[in-house]
């Protein structure tokens, strides 16, 4: 029996498939060999029909897209640094580093611990998937998130855009104010086929499998980078021991976490509830003793 | 070198990211830090026009150091052909070969030939009369007047100081690595770094490739840019072997396509010439001229007979000389540059723009719709209503009131295209290679297929001139245009197209298995002789989609198809040693089976299968056979690769570093500056210079400009500025600049910048970078702006457009604008608008005084 108080490696829901439980999977985004291409992000947005974001030139490298939100379920960052790409090579002393972001399907999702509507569920794949219609724009999985990820979509931005007239009107029309964010293309796995970013990528940075094969990979490419000297090459969300108790979605970066704007150590927001349930039952407690208390010493007065 | 592959071609780039995984070194040199850099093992930052320089100090290293690969030197390349005595190196006239004419502004290129050899220029040439100078480039320059396949004076120990081994080594001895640090602004020891990888990385066991782009092209000497990588290549022995070669990245996905089936005036499908306007006096006569006696285009009549078959049917026979005397002729240029110089002149009346937006995408885009407006009519087919079909009441002219619509006789037809999904067709991509895609969706309302407009426009003209009597008329009327169509347009096969294009015997209508089968009798017709094959057995070779995996050799021959004879490494004897046998086991790819008496491989020869390694041609051998059995280079006349070109190049036998036309520096070597043969339009005022060093104004201009393409934009921007998608990844027009250079003009990331050149002024939002690094050359620093050149007035994403600073000035082989080494000023905030614009550029070329110096080296010479 899985808890969302006691985290154990195995994600909330998911054992609940029994034998329409597939294996596992999720990404593993491998910074290395990162071109920055972007193929990711516009094969997302055409693949689940994503509104445009609007133009803005943010002056960030060549990141115009700035963050994942409602309607970027795929955001490549790009950090440009005064460092080497090895640590041998220290004359270049110039790295241009890429990274693919994306939901993290933690293992304790907190998003999913606080749906009140189980709009948000756990798939047979271990994925957490938003179900659109169903959501009622509550917003509580917004704040839960620790990366930032889930996002409620502005009434205004579901404007048809114009680029796809033969979208049903009920896409291109219904007004929003529903959390959205990467399903890990929920509709194709159930097609048995890879997800849209991962099939775009034209360099396998953006890896699809078992969850249980990428960590074996990723592990052997960690390896395999340490040895040749890469500057700060790390696994990100690889360990089923962290907060979140690993991510379906990891990563392998060539900087801290926090270089990409990435949490270094993120917690399930939900591990606390239980201890927030007694601190706020303490200070019901206290102020109910405060409270009697006053009438106690004020009546004395 | 002179190509972002990452950010260009990102699907072929993961090619180059597996052999970086494999271990291989990805070197890349450019002046900018970009994402192929980032992914590189090794950047070099370069200054932008200066890659001949760097390359030719690769050549000194490989010589000086004798690390060439001696016996591959000296088989397959012309380094022991001694050439003529007259011949004059740059290194001995101040950078100027011999032949020069100043009054023509052109080479006789007689002094450049082999020693002993009867010279005639290019195919198409070689008629009474003809000078050897001038319009060099016909198809490649591939003849020599070779009475058989040896040159007549040859030293194979390469010590004749007048061997092509020996000018080499003369001609690139000034090119030290401290030269080449001084003018290209890189550090010695990057250099040495990029000479030891190539040299040690090159030989019997392994190999080097050199990727480019229009990065090496796009300058008034860019044909040599790529033949500077060229000698390197063949002194390494990295060409026609396995994981060597020289890749011509193209920017569209089918470039490639359209120069073998061309776009381009001077050129038939296959490569073959367009007749000139001179008078041949009989079709043997142009035969004469084109066929060359020696090498594979000893066929050169086969391969034409074939074309006119395919395009006449049953009209063209020997009789009529297979309608020769009818054919339409080229006089000299007919260049794009040339027609707009024309056009502005007022004698061009109708213009039709397919594929393309010059409005944004070509040099001085001001030029272009001022000269649009001189034009009758105008036609522009496109997916969306790009700029140069809306210059006529939506551009900077009509905003500065140099163009008043109503004042405007042009008529513009606006045809809506259909897109790559909405259509069947093959791509030939960067390595020859054929690719079918299908339709997927039927194009909507009024959008069309090329191949339906063409088809249909063709027909109704036929129609329309079917009674005429006009001599002008007649070859419409014999034209063979019969496709078989289907759908409720009426779209045209296009299998049935390419079956004709692969060729097929007139008599039964089978396809032919290859150009071997060709013939100058009429019995078959091919539209393009090196796609010949590739609809044979009667099946779409280009449509098989059998994934590597799946086939029994890495080479992958059952992948689509690959011209000629589906050969993926052309000139691939080349992988064997003179005696036929594989170079190493490592590098094994074709080689002489001497059991079989063939040579085999995992390739496709591409050689006569038949002909042993020891042939040496009999005295009176013509065409192919008059090549020897250890010269793999067969289009050649002489077999052999050209480290030393005696002729085909307007420009020179070797390249030499020159300045671009416009540069904040002389040049380090010669008084010669820039390249004396490059193409300026002296006469016409459109196309103002900036001065060079000791011209009055001089300092208005001090940075250098290259402009580029980003990965989230294609060229001039209609199919990617118009798709929500692609426009918010890059929704500005910016310019990148350096830390320092923001400082020193007062730029602040994010805000906006006036770049401005005798042509014009643009804004654009500024990105500063740490990518964009000042160079110190010649003790000075110098800083680069980089401007991506994707943006005009229209679309989702508009900006201002960045050819429209450049000027036009041409390489004189291909006649390809500059557009990666010119000079700018910057200023930060955003640029006059309407007419103050206009005065803007005005006051910066009233301070230069004079605006269109006279070429300095007429001066000289």
């Amino acid at each position: 029996m899985t808890s969302i108080m006691e985290p154990s490696g195995v994600p909330a829901g998911y054992e609940a498939w029994g034998d329409d439980q597939h294996a596992r999977v999720g990404f593993f985004t491998d910074t290395s060999v990162c071109i920055g291409c972007k193929a990711c992000e516009v094969a997302c947005k055409e693949w689940n029909l994503i509104p445009a974001d609007g133009q803005d030139f943010l002056a960030q490298s060549y990141d115009n897209t700035g963050e994942l939100n409602s309607e970027t379920w795929r955001h490549v960052a790009f950090i440009e640094q005064e460092k080497p790409l090895r640590a041998d090579d220290g004359a270049v002393g110039l790295r241009w580093l890429m990274e693919s972001d994306v939901c993290k399907h933690c293992t304790h999702a907190a998003c999913l611990d606080v749906c009140p509507t189980g709009s948000l569920f756990r798939t047979e794949f271990g994925t957490v998937v938003v179900q659109e219609d169903i959501c009622n724009g509550c917003g509580y999985c917004v704040p839960a998130c620790p990366f930032g990820v889930i996002d409620k979509r502005d009434m205004k931005s579901t404007a048809n855009m114009g680029h796809q007239p033969d979208l049903p009107s009920f896409l291109g029309k219904k007004e929003d104010g529903r959390v959205w964010k990467c399903t890990l293309c929920y509709d194709r796995l159930k097609g048995g086929h890879e997800p849209a970013c991962a099939k775009a990528c034209p360099t396998k940075s953006i890896q699809f499998g078992p969850l249980d094969e990428l960590r074996e990979r990723a592990d052997q490419r960690l390896e395999k980078l340490q040895d040749e000297g890469w500057n700060g090459a790390q696994l990100y969300l690889r360990d089923p021991d962290d907060g979140i108790g690993g991510a379906g979605a990891f990563f392998l970066l060539l900087d801290d976490p926090e270089v990409y704007g990435l949490p270094p150590d993120p917690v399930v927001t939900t591990a606390f509830l239980g201890q927030m349930w007694t601190n706020m039952a303490a200070a019901a407690a206290a102020l109910a003793v405060g409270v009697v208390g006053g009438f106690v010493f004020g009546g004395r007065k | 070198m002179g190509s972002n592959m990452a950010e260009n071609h990102p699907v072929g780039f993961q090619w180059v990211m597996e052999a970086r995984e494999r271990g291989a070194k990805v070197i890349h040199v450019d002046p900018r830090f970009t994402r192929t850099s980032a992914m590189a093992t090794k950047w070099v930052g370069i200054r932008p026009g200066s890659d001949i320089a760097f390359l030719g100090g690769v050549v000194n290293y490989i010589l000086q150091n004798e690390l060439y690969f001696r016996e591959y030197v000296e088989h397959y390349t012309n380094a022991p052909v001694i050439i003529d005595e007259a011949y004059v190196d740059t290194e001995d006239a101040d950078g100027l070969f011999s032949g020069w004419d100043p009054e023509q502004g052109q080479y006789d290129v007689t002094t450049w030939s082999y020693e002993g050899m009867e010279t005639h220029g290019a195919a198409g040439q070689r008629e009474e009369g003809y000078s050897p100078k001038g319009e060099q480039s016909g198809h490649g320059g591939h003849g020599g007047g070779l009475k058989h396949g040896e040159p007549p004076s040859e030293d194979p120990e390469l010590t004749h100081p007048r061997c092509v081994f020996q000018i080499l080594k003369r001609h690139y001895q000034r090119y030290t690595p401290e030269f080449v640090a001084e003018t290209c602004g890189v550090s010695v020891e990057d250099f040495a770094y990029v000479c030891e990888a190539l040299v040690q990385n090159s030989g019997r066991e392994r190999t080097s490739a050199f990727c480019y782009a229009v990065g090496w092209t796009q300058h008034t000497v860019g044909v040599q840019y790529i033949r500077t990588a060229a000698i390197i290549q063949q002194l390494l022995g990295n060409m026609g072997r396995p994981g060597g070669g020289i890749m011509a990245l193209r920017g569209h996905a089918s470039i490639q396509g359209s120069t073998d089936i061309p776009t381009l005036y001077n050129i038939l499908p296959g490569y073959l010439p367009m007749p000139h306007t001179e008078n041949y006096g009989s079709f043997d006569n142009f035969v004469q001229a084109n066929v060359a006696p020696t090498g594979w285009w000893g066929n050169f009549e086969e391969y034409w007979v074939s074309l006119m078959c395919a395009y006449f049917g049953p009209e063209a026979s020997s009789e009529n000389d297979w309608l020769f005397d009818h054919l339409p002729r080229i006089d000299d240029d007919n260049s794009v540059y040339w027609t707009l110089e024309q056009m502005l002149d007022g004698k061009v009346r109708g213009y039709i723009v397919a594929g393309e937006n010059p409005a944004v995408g070509n040099a001085n885009g001001k030029a272009h719709r001022l000269a649009f407006a001189n034009l009758d009519w105008m036609v522009v087919r496109d997916v969306v209503e790009i700029e140069s079909a809306s210059w006529w009441y939506d551009s900077p002219e009509i905003e500065s009131g140099e163009l008043k619509t109503e004042e405007i006789p042009t008529e513009i037809f606006f045809m809506p295209a259909a897109t790559h999904t909405e259509k069947d067709g093959s791509f030939t991509n960067t390595q020859r290679l054929l690719q079918w895609h299908w339709q997927a969706v039927e194009p909507k309302q009024d959008c069309r297929s090329e191949l339906w407009f063409y088809f249909h426009l063709g027909r109704m003209i036929k129609s329309k001139l079917k009674d005429s009597q006009e001599p002008r008329d007649l070859l419409i009327n014999k034209l063979h245009w019969d496709y078989p169509t289907h759908s409720a347009i009426r779209e045209p096969s296009a299998e049935t197209i390419l079956k004709e294009i692969g060729g097929y015997e007139v008599e039964s209508g089978e396809p032919l298995p290859g150009y071997k089968k060709l013939k100058s009798d009429g019995s078959t017709a091919c539209g393009c002789w090196i796609y010949a094959g590739c609809y044979q057995n009667g099946i779409n070779q280009p449509a098989r989609k059998k994934p590597h995996w799946e086939q029994d050799t890495h080479v992958a021959p059952e992948w689509a198809w690959a011209w000629p004879a589906n050969r993926r490494i052309i000139y691939n004897r080349a992988s064997a040693d003179p005696e036929g046998n594989p170079w190493s086991e490592r590098k094994k790819y074709v080689y002489w089976n001497g059991e079989q008496e063939t040579w085999e491989g995992i390739d496709t020869p591409d050689f006569d299968e038949t002909k042993p390694p020891d042939y040496v041609p009999p005295d009176d051998a013509k065409g192919p056979d008059a090549i020897a059995g250890d010269h793999p280079f067969i289009m050649q006349s002489d077999g052999r690769s050209w480290l030393y070109v005696p002729q085909g190049l307007e420009d020179g036998p070797l390249p030499t570093h020159y300045e671009p036309q416009e540069s904040p520096f002389d040049n380090p070597l010669y008084s010669q500056r820039a390249n004396p043969r490059r193409q300026q339009h002296k006469d016409a005022d459109w196309d103002p210079y900036n001065p060079i060093e000791g011209e009055p104004g001089f300092e208005l201009f001090p940075h250098v400009l290259t402009t580029y393409r980003l990965t989230e934009h294609h060229t001039a921007g209609g199919m990617t500025r118009s798709i929500p998608y692609l426009a918010e990844l890059q929704p500005a027009f910016f310019c990148e600049v350096s830390p320092e250079l923001a400082e020193e003009a007062g730029l602040e990331n994010g805000g906006w910048a006036t770049v401005y050149t005798s042509r014009s002024a643009v804004e654009a939002r500024v990105l500063v970078t740490r990518r964009m690094k000042p160079q110190t050359v010649r003790g000075r620093v110098t800083h680069t702006v980089g401007l991506p050149y994707h943006w005009g007035q229209r679309l989702l994403t508009a900006g201002d457009t960045a050819n429209d600073l450049l000027h036009a000035a041409l390489d004189p082989n291909v006649h390809i604008m500059e557009t990666k080494a010119q000079t700018c000023g910057i200023r930060a905030g955003r640029r006059p608008r309407g007419k103050a614009l206009t005065e803007f550029v005005e006051s910066l070329r009233a301070q230069t005084e004079k605006t269109r110096p006279e070429p300095e080296e007429t001066r000289k010479t």
